[in-house]
């Protein structure tokens, strides 16, 4: 979901961009009962995962004095058969490439929540899910996470459309300022928050002044890393720690059916809004990629970066290696992009001076391609894993299930995306393995496994 | 020391890890699908009489040993298909992996993953505060359960080399030979608490698969003191 966080008190930015497309959401509302102030800007503009939605670039033969837009045409047609092997040769290190991040997410995710109490606490709920669930009968509670999971997509839907509409009418300064307010918040307050406990259950001191220091050290950095430039696995690693934090906050804040719901209709919301003519996501990559325009930053996490070395410009150097994350598709779709027609693109539709493309790409130095994955969807595959690894009595055996078979889902999505070269979502297919698995192992899996376990029998 | 495996010969190249990925998710599909047997029948029978359910745990147990080598032979075909399909991308017309280290990343894939879900809860209970056999129980418990993990790992890494061999060359007693000694071991765990009887033939068992895969493989003994002496 994108959320654009206008106002102050607006509850969340769910992020649009759900897994390959998405962003995450909004950050939590007031409805802490901690008092944490309502943080806009950190979780909806943080998350939005974008997919480059941009076409297959040409491959590094063809770099060089190509605009964007004529060339990708051009070349598209020449390279598609060497393109065609090319990605499936790459594909299993792309494959690779995203599942070192998301497994790192996941563990990070899983070991905060066997290990901090407080993330596993029920401290009262988002705003976006009013209806709680500690009513008496069943099938109260069904109801009440059903609605629950309604309020949460509307919200969701809400702001994507609002995201593409600002988009379609050009107000970049607005969605850069929400992006910028958004990470912000992530950025300091979270972890502020999950810094404080972590120490707590280590029963570790710390004063102050040095908290101090150390969250502004890691939020001014991080800041700088996401939205300007930085080396690529610095990006990586914040855009995984953030990723992190904005699960646990879900995890912490949606109570337990309504979490699963809201997995199932979310997946299927993503599948929607990418693969209808209609649906928003697909709309703004449709639109990004008109305009040859890259995605913003802080939405997408790339798994492979350009390097702009020995640029003839300076500032179009700069301009190109701050901005190869940012996809032409807002929506987090997944595609492979050419690193040459990337370049070109951000170049030249961010360079405020009006350079040609044409000397940065012949000054390409390195080219890698790579795959780029929604923030969102990483979110919520660490949603998952979390809520598993929280709420089943199976404990590790269900964690690692799920696990499992995100992975395996995450393999399928690319594979399908090798097959289709155009945005997908990431969310579906992924998601609907885990929760099959989730339910399955902790119900069935678990009894077999503990009988077997007291009689010391092994299969 | 599976972990190690993995390092070692696995962690470089991304598609060995993505077969390992799917080849953890085959064995987890046939968990899932004993398990869910194995529930139905508990259900539906009376849960106070003891012999029946040591019965049907030991039913459940074979029909899942059954399953997993069924769910080992679907996997060969994905990857036969896959490889057909690699070797269609590739540039110099050969795959970029052969069969064989198909079958033995498969194995381990298998391995690992019913390695993880008999010790892992395990070990996390091993964290905290107890005394192990304190009703009576073996005291060894923890060890042996590792031991016996251990040696299933390394069980279905070699029987995953066997089992694929087998399939390639049409010999169906390779494959039979396979299921039985998966048979046999788990069978040979009903003995546990006695361990002499179950970790010993066990551990004999696997020296027997693991020179046959060896050898199956195009080593030999020649190769064997070669390595060991270092030579080159």
């Amino acid at each position: 979901m994108m959320a654009f966080m206008n106002n102050s008190d607006s509850e969340e930015e769910p992020c649009n961009e759900r897994t390959s497309l998405m962003s995450a959401e909004s950050p939590p509302v007031p409805s802490y009962q901690d008092g944490l102030p309502a943080s806009e800007a950190g979780q909806a503009q943080a998350h939005r995962k974008r997919r480059a939605g941009s076409s297959r670039g040409p491959t590094t033969n063809i770099a060089g004095g190509e605009t964007s837009g004529s060339g990708v045409a051009v070349r598209e047609s020449i390279l598609e058969n060497e393109e065609e092997e090319l990605t499936l040769k790459y594909g299993a290190k792309h494959v690779i490439m995203l599942f070192v991040p998301v497994t790192l997410c996941m563990i990070v995710v899983v070991a905060t929540i066997k290990s901090v109490r407080f993330y596993t606490e029920k401290n009262g709920q988002l705003i976006y899910t009013p209806f709680s669930e500690d009513t008496p009968s069943v099938g109260q509670r069904l109801l009440n996470s059903v609605l629950n999971t309604i309020v949460m997509i509307s919200v969701i839907i809400v702001m994507t459309v609002f995201l593409v509409l600002l988009y379609k009418y050009r107000c970049y300064k607005f969605i850069h300022g929400w992006l910028i307010l958004s990470s912000l918040m992530l950025l300091f307050l979270f972890t502020y928050i999950y810094l404080g406990e972590v120490l707590k259950t280590y029963n570790v001191a710390m004063d102050y002044p040095t908290l101090f220091i150390v969250i502004w050290n890691f939020g001014a950095v991080g800041m700088i890393c996401i939205h300007w430039k930085g080396p690529l696995q610095l990006q990586q690693a914040y855009l995984i720690m953030i990723s992190a934090l904005m699960a646990l906050v879900f995890i912490k804040y949606l109570p337990e059916w309504s979490a699963w719901v809201i997995l199932g209709a979310i997946s299927i919301y993503d599948l929607m809004a990418v693969l209808c003519p209609k649906g928003p996501l697909r709309m703004l990559v449709e639109t990004a990629q008109e305009r040859n325009e890259p995605i913003f930053p802080a939405l997408i996490y790339s798994s492979a970066m350009m390097w702009t070395v020995g640029m003839a410009k300076p500032d179009t150097a700069a301009r190109g290696a701050s901005q190869q994350t940012w996809d032409a598709a807002e929506d987090g779709r997944k595609q492979l992009r050419s690193p040459s027609h990337a370049e070109s693109q951000m170049s030249e539709t961010t360079s405020p001076v009006p350079t040609r493309p044409v000397t940065s790409l012949e000054e390409l130095e390195e080219e890698e391609r790579g795959v780029k994955l929604g923030l969102g969807d990483f979110i919520f595959y660490s949603v998952l894993v979390g809520k598993a690894a929280a709420t089943a009595s199976g404990d590790w055996n269900t964690t690692l299930a799920c696990f499992v078979a995100i992975l395996i889902g995450l393999c399928l999505t690319l594979l399908l995306l090798a097959v289709f070269k155009k945005a997908l979502p990431a969310l579906p297919i992924s998601t609907t393995f885990g929760l099959i698995f989730y339910f399955s192992t902790d119900n069935l899996v678990r009894p077999f496994m503990d009988t077997l376990a007291s009689h010391q029998l092994y299969i | 020391p599976a972990f190690g495996l993995f390092i070692f010969t696995i962690a470089r190249d991304p598609l060995r890890i993505i077969i390992l990925i799917a080849g953890a998710f085959f064995w987890l599909v046939s968990l899932l699908l004993s398990s869910l047997i194995w529930f139905i029948a508990v259900k539906a029978s009376d849960p106070q009489d003891e012999r029946l359910q040591k019965g049907l745990l030991i039913f459940g147990v074979m029909f899942s040993v059954l399953l997993q080598e069924a769910f080992r032979f679907l996997y060969y075909k994905l990857l036969r298909k896959a490889i057909e399909g690699l070797v269609a991308l590739s540039e110099d017309g050969c795959s970029p992996i052969s069969i064989q280290q198909m079958a033995y990343v498969a194995g381990v894939g298998f391995g690992l993953m019913s390695g993880a879900f008999s010790m892992i809860n395990l070990l996390a209970d091993a964290l905290g505060p107890g005394t192990v056999g304190i009703h009576g129980d073996s005291q060894l418990y923890f060890l042996t359960s590792a031991f016996m993990t251990m040696v299933l790992i390394f069980l279905h890494t070699f029987w995953g080399i066997l089992f694929f061999h087998g399939c390639e060359h049409r010999r169906w007693w390779e494959i039979a030979a396979v299921v039985i000694m998966h048979l046999t071991v788990s069978g040979l765990s009903f003995c546990n608490p006695l361990y002499m009887g179950s970790l010993v033939p066990s551990y004999l068992l696997m020296a027997a698969a693991a020179a046959w895969a060896y050898l199956l493989s195009g080593g030999s003994a020649q190769n064997l003191r070669r390595f060991l002496l270092c030579k080159c």
